[in-house]
């Protein structure tokens, strides 16, 4: 008897340790930057090169963190859906156009529709360096204090905005400031 | 191509993947120490590769990175902390020893001590039946079983002579 148990409970052990690794999702890595104050940048704005817009700017108020780029394939996938979001006005969305040729950018933002409240340039990827960026998309919730609350990466999908980011930015706008 | 000329060229491919783009630098030993980093930091992107391996834009922003802090004179333990700031430990090829990756340090140990187990059973049931019936099952003081399995013994004994005998008489 225990000679054909052993053999199938050996069997079931690595199955289920096989299951777990297929459905593992090793592209996400969790940031170390949540729950700790958001780094800092103070970047030319895509559409108005002269302005900056700096991390202090937007102490006071929930913000969502889009890193975008008009190379990027999933963005595309995503962008439809941030334009919803957009419309609910139920956050402020910076973005952050990152290692991108500005005119593309400009392009991109008047043919797709801009969501966000103002997008700013990291041409040459330093501010998505200080921030972790690995893989565009890539997008960060930040609450009234600056600090990273939540961080999504790959392209946001309607039931993500549903299920975690309207829920979350729910309770951060009702947190004190 | 001679097996022997190829068989050379394989053993010295090694030698020939050097660093993408290699740097130089004006002192030895931030050249060294970047080509230690380098070979430290993994590339999220293609998470296999180390930041010295890959090609990724990452990488060499992630190289860049590294050199820029070394020319300024940071010490190594600072530029591991900047990017385990920001990437976190995966950006480390050898993970530290914490509490979380202790799986990962002591899982092979345990699996050793587990297959030594397994060879010890398995060694000690194949032993033939005869030995472990006269040596390891015979408890101390079991005086009739003993008495029988020093019958036994001397039976067989009594047989081999028998054969033997009977072999040397014909």
């Amino acid at each position: 008897m225990l000679k054909y148990l052993i053999p199938l409970i050996l069997f079931i052990v690595m199955a289920v340790f096989l299951a777990i690794g297929l459905n593992l999702k090793p592209n996400e890595i969790p940031s170390p930057l949540l729950n700790k104050p958001s780094p800092a940048f103070a970047a030319p704005k895509l559409q108005a090169p002269n302005e900056k817009l700096a991390t202090a700017d937007l102490k006071g108020q929930v913000w969502l963190f889009n890193v975008w780029a008009s190379w990027c394939v999933s963005c595309r996938e995503e962008h439809p859906v941030l334009n919803e979001f957009a419309k609910q006005k139920a956050v402020t969305i910076i973005g952050l156009n990152y290692k991108d040729d500005p005119a593309a950018a400009k392009t991109w933002l008047d043919t797709l529709g801009n969501p966000y409240n103002v997008s700013i340039m990291d041409q040459d990827g330093r501010i998505g360096l200080d921030w972790g960026v690995y893989g565009v998309p890539e997008t960060f919730v930040m609450d009234k204090k600056g600090i990273v609350r939540y961080k999504h990466t790959g392209p946001v999908m309607p039931d993500d905005v549903q299920n975690v980011f309207l829920p979350l930015i729910a309770q951060l706008q009702a947190e004190a400031p | 191509m001679k097996p022997g000329i190829l068989m050379l060229l394989l053993l010295l491919s090694p030698f020939a993947a050097d660093a993408i783009d290699s740097r130089q630098f004006a002192n030895p030993e931030q050249q060294e120490a970047y080509e230690t980093l380098t070979s430290e930091l993994r590339c999220l992107v293609c998470q296999n590769q180390t930041i010295a391996d890959s090609n990724a834009e990452l990488a060499a922003d992630l190289r860049r990175q590294v050199q820029e802090m070394l020319e300024q004179g940071k010490s190594r333990e600072e530029i591991v902390r900047f990017m385990t700031d920001r990437y976190g430990d995966f950006v480390l090829y050898k993970p530290p020893f914490k509490l979380k990756t202790g799986l990962l340090w002591l899982g092979p140990i345990v699996f050793l001590l587990l297959g030594l187990v397994a060879v010890f059973f398995v060694i000690r049931q194949r032993q033939p039946r005869s030995q472990r019936d006269f040596g390891i099952h015979t408890l101390p003081g079991d005086k009739k079983r003993d008495a029988d399995v020093e019958n036994t013994q001397t039976e067989k004994l009594a047989k081999i002579r028998r054969l033997l005998d009977e072999g040397d008489a014909s």
